[in-house]
């Protein structure tokens, strides 16, 4: 085992050890974060595709009162699945996606902390999309809403197996996000670079960091909940059912303690996207670092006390809501923080308007509409005349996807070129952003005046007569333009990945680790650990290079073998060397037996099941069979 | 900009990308904020008072919108005027800005905005102690029963006396729905097990829509009730009418009633047809629409509506019903007797 202090590595010992034979093998059996976090990219934008022609189809069936493109169950299954996969299947893993491949870049480490439970986060992930899109074969997609309120969700009032997909889907998918969050926690508390104390840790690393946290508290309310559901739906329970005593807001309860946190660790890492990128375009540092990290955790922390405001036309005691309308309200504060930080800076700064800066700039417009639009559902009266309206479709569309999917789309083009060597087309970048922000408008800004002239949510069509028609259609013409600027995007991508511009190692001149490699950077990242004297090290540290750090400036080579380097939580010490897994096959494999375990509940054959959970522990054994003294995690 | 004014109400919220709004703008031009459901057209007390939350909490949404999109593209605009240099420098308002505007002038709006929305929820809820008229209204998959305390029953329709405060008590039968008439009050969820009620009360006479407002499965979008608003004179009187057992009306079809599947479900109080899973009909032909609001009720919709319930409401619990044109035409004129 190398020490600490061992110096020199050379590239081809390096290149040797941690090299992986392109081909279907290492393909199946990768654990290279970057490959992960790619993939978990690709697969999450094929969801948004899957999620936002969901979208078009019911904006089809919405352009005009009393059209009949759609029948009713049809409808539901389309706003049911465009929920989930929004929600589950593109925003979380596309923000993971960027963090698994970015966090140890921007650390310094040559890989996540757990290598093969980053893998077989992603292909649970991918697992559970699989899983939940099966159902479309037999034309019974989840049809509840996203929220499967019960007892419209129980066996009596939905008895196809719709729901078990949702439930069992849910729980599937929960494994995945609970698998990545663990590993990002450990990862980013101890494997930062000796030197990158917390204080001088990227935001975007705080983002990610207030993501997983946010995850591991909320993540088992929804599992329990629908852990529950089914042990009611096919055990005769009646934790729900008011008939056998059981209590339908339990179900609320559950749910929006998850739910409320689940919209803010999609919103956590996407500003913290937008405090990557910010700095880097106004050639300054951030100001107000420190208010913005206090921030980020206070919205992870007071997002855990704001889940009754969903509730609030249930009829609970108004003591309770009182409290909850105040959290609501005061949540609102540390995003105004962050976005006065931002404005600080854009106003001291030199702001270049880049694709990626005009992503930034139209997020920070969409999200303070969103913004605003928030105390008017935490002020309990004018809440519940507007709740289940499309005003709130409005402003959840304008929080999420105005304050997640444009960092996203700004996230593309900022970090492409270190993903794939070159830059994205500038040209097209701002078409397809003038096309997004104008469709975007277009889509979602109607929504709050139908809602203030009472159009429900959730209807799979509407009468003429009540001033809903004209609005209606404008938005879906907003939806085809919104979607031709994705599209746009997507081809820019195809088309600079095989012909753009050569990107260099540091296109943008940015103040973080990841622009210290090469692009795309080399397997195992960095030549040398970098050790790190400030905040924005690009920027103060000349000797930082595509190939890291020298040895004389303080790099550590660790022998050059597979390993990469503990650090302490504060202040990064160096601590140990810890060795990093190979490939292996047993994540997919026991994620393959996962996925039929949960195929066979759903099918409600219990020898199905019992195979397959026979093949998980197995597989479990296999990953975990000891080898020699490597402990291979 | 999308400021549009329709004389009256004014619903636009300012941002960028003027294209757009134009557009926008001039959609909305056309109607504004009115329309038969709409929430900042009150037509009661509760919802004059949550409209009166809503214009202020507009306005300063706006006002705090221009300052900040202002200061954005004013500073992406400045910015091109600057050095690399220049931009290295920090500011010394920089930290004292972000604390105050951020913190200091934020968390006062919400803070005031929080304590003015608290203190106009105790109005909405205990409007007084004096006991009305109490009506009950369930939901049920996917039609509205309503019941008076003088033993009328009647669906879809609730009538009320003007300018009075009801105490309406709401039940479910099955999943969840939500009560809501936008221009009257804020919705309440009807929740099984559950007894929630609220307070309607409509200022003038008139006809006032609402709808369920909460998801509850395949006819969701077709759950429509309506709110008559009556002078109270005419109100009693109603009142009255409905609990009485059904007016004589076409013998025959009242024979096809009674024996074919529509009295299993439906119930005519002076008759044998005592079915109870959907609406009471005793008063039928006196409503104005059928299947909860999603035909005006005539004779060439009910006739439509009896044949073809699957048809007009997909996945509405009503079987169809096959009948010679005959007897379909007594059938239709017995319930358009029902007065």
């Amino acid at each position: 085992m190398a020490t600490i202090e061992a110096g020199l590595a050379s590239p081809e010992h390096l290149e040797e050890e941690w090299h992986e034979e392109p081909g279907l093998g290492s393909f199946l059996t990768t654990v290279d974060h970057k490959r992960i976090g790619k993939r978990y990219l690709y697969t999450g934008l094929l969801f948004l595709v899957i999620g936002g022609v969901e979208s078009l189809v019911m904006r089809i069936q919405l352009a005009h009162s009393n059209l009949h493109v759609l029948d009713p169950e049809t409808y539901n299954q389309l706003f049911t699945m465009h929920g989930v996969t929004m929600m589950f299947l593109f925003a979380t893993p596309v923000l993971s996606g960027f963090g698994n491949y970015l966090v140890p870049l921007m650390i310094g480490a040559r890989d996540m902390a757990f290598p093969r439970l980053n893998a077989f986060g992603y292909w649970v992930f991918l697992g559970a999309g699989v899983f939940f899109y099966s159902s479309f074969v037999i034309h019974r997609l989840p049809d509840a809403g996203w929220f499967n309120y019960t007892p419209l969700s129980d066996s009596v009032y939905s008895a196809g197996p719709n729901v078990d997909f949702y439930a069992l889907g849910l729980i599937f998918m929960g494994i995945s996000t609970t698998a990545g969050s663990i590993n990002f926690i450990v990862t980013i508390l101890k494997m930062r670079a000796p030197g990158m104390s917390l204080d001088r840790m990227p935001i975007f690393v705080w983002g990610e960091l207030a993501m997983a946290l946010t995850v591991i508290f909320a993540l088992p309310a929804l599992t329990l909940a629908n852990f529950l559901l089914e042990l009611e739906r096919r055990a005769g329970f009646h934790f729900f059912a008011p008939a056998g005593g059981g209590q339908p807001l339990l179900w609320q309860h559950l749910f929006w303690i998850f739910g409320h946190p689940e919209v803010y660790l999609v919103v956590l890492p996407a500003l913290g996207i937008a405090s990557a990128i910010i700095p880097t375009m106004c050639r300054r540092p951030m100001i107000g670092y420190t208010y913005i990290v206090l921030a980020e955790m206070a919205i992870a922390l007071i997002g855990f006390g704001v889940w009754v405001h969903h509730m609030f036309a249930t009829g609970l005691p108004s003591i309770g809501l009182g409290f909850i309308s105040l959290t609501s309200f005061l949540v609102v504060i540390p995003s105004g923080v962050q976005i006065f930080a931002w404005l600080a800076t854009l106003w001291a700064g030199k702001p270049v308007l880049t694709t990626p800066m005009l992503f930034i700039l139209g997020f920070i417009i969409l999200f303070v509409i969103g913004g605003l639009s928030g105390p008017m559902l935490a002020a309990i009266p004018l809440d519940q005349q507007v709740t289940d309206t499309y005003f709130v479709v409005a402003h959840f569309h304008y929080v999420l996807v105005g304050g997640a999917m444009f960092p996203i789309f700004a996230g593309i083009y900022f970090w492409a070129p270190k993903m794939t060597g070159r830059l994205l087309h500038e040209g097209w970048g701002k078409a397809s952003f003038w096309l997004m922000f104008v469709g975007f408008n277009a889509l979602f800004f109607p929504m709050h005046i139908l809602g203030l002239r009472g159009q429900p949510r959730r209807m799979y069509t509407y009468q003429p007569g009540h001033g809903w028609d004209s609005l209606n259609l404008l938005e879906t013409v907003g939806a085809f333009v919104l979607a031709l600027g994705i599209l746009v995007t997507f081809v820019n991508w195809v088309w600079s990945t095989k012909r753009g511009k050569e990107a260099g190692h540091d296109p943008w001149g940015g103040e973080t680790l990841e622009w210290a490699t090469t692009s795309p950077p080399a397997e195992y990242n960095f030549e040398n650990i970098p050790t790190i004297r400030s905040r924005e090290p690009m920027w103060d540290q000349p000797e930082l290079g595509p190939h890291g750090q020298p040895v004389e400036a303080g790099g550590r080579g660790l022998g050059g073998g597979h390993n990469t380097l503990c650090t302490s939580l504060l202040e990064a010490e160096p601590e140990v060397v810890v060795p990093m897994p190979h490939e292996s096959p047993w994540p997919l494999l026991l994620t393959i037996a996962l996925f039929f375990v949960f195929l066979g509940l759903v099918i409600r054959s219990p020898f199905f099941w019992g195979v397959a959970a026979g093949a998980g522990v197995i597989s479990t054994a296999g990953w975990f069979w000891p080898r020699g003294q490597t402990q291979e995690t | 900009m999308d400021r549009v004014s329709t004389g009256r109400v004014d619903c636009g919220r300012k941002s960028v990308a003027p294209v757009v709004f134009f557009a926008a703008g001039a959609a909305l031009a056309v109607g504004g904020c009115t329309g038969d459901s709409s929430i900042v057209s009150p037509k009661g007390p509760a919802a004059r008072s949550v409209a009166g939350i809503w214009w202020p909490m507009l306005i300063v949404a706006t006002a705090v919108f221009v300052f900040v999109a202002g200061m954005l593209l004013l500073a992406a605009a400045r910015g091109r005027r600057k050095t690399e240099d220049e931009a290295k420098v920090t500011p010394r308002w920089g930290e004292p800005f972000i604390v105050i505007a951020g913190v200091g002038v934020s968390g006062a709006i919400l803070v005031g905005f929080f304590l003015f929305s608290l203190a106009r929820v105790q109005a909405l809820t205990d409007a007084g102690r004096r006991t009305a008229l109490r009506i009950t209204v369930t939901g049920h998959d996917w039609w509205w029963e309503v019941r008076y305390p003088n033993g009328a029953v009647t669906a879809n329709e609730i009538h009320i006396p003007a300018g009075q405060k009801v105490k309406v008590a709401l039940e479910s039968a099955d999943v969840i729905h939500s009560f809501w008439v936008p221009r009257l009050g804020p919705k309440v969820d009807m929740i099984p097990g559950m007894h929630n009620d609220l307070w309607l009360e409509a200022e003038e006479p008139g006809i006032y829509r609402g709808q369920c407002a909460e998801f509850c499965g395949l006819q969701h979008a077709n759950m429509i009730i309506r709110v008559v608003a009556d002078p109270p004179a005419d109100f009693d009187r109603w009142m009255a009418a409905q609990a009485e057992p059904a007016a004589p009306s076409d013998a025959a079809g009242r024979q096809i009633f009674e024996t074919q599947t529509c009295a299993g479900c439906h119930r005519v109080r002076g008759t044998a047809a005592e079915g109870a899973v959907g609406p009471d009909l005793t008063h039928f032909g006196g409503r104005a629409t059928l299947g909860a609001g999603v035909l005006p009720l005539s004779p060439a919709n009910l006739r439509r509506w009896i044949t073809d319930p699957q048809g007009v409401k997909p996945g509405v619990t009503m079987p169809p019903t096959t009948l010679s044109a005959a007897d379909l035409d007594h059938l239709v004129t017995y319930l358009e007797g029902l007065r």
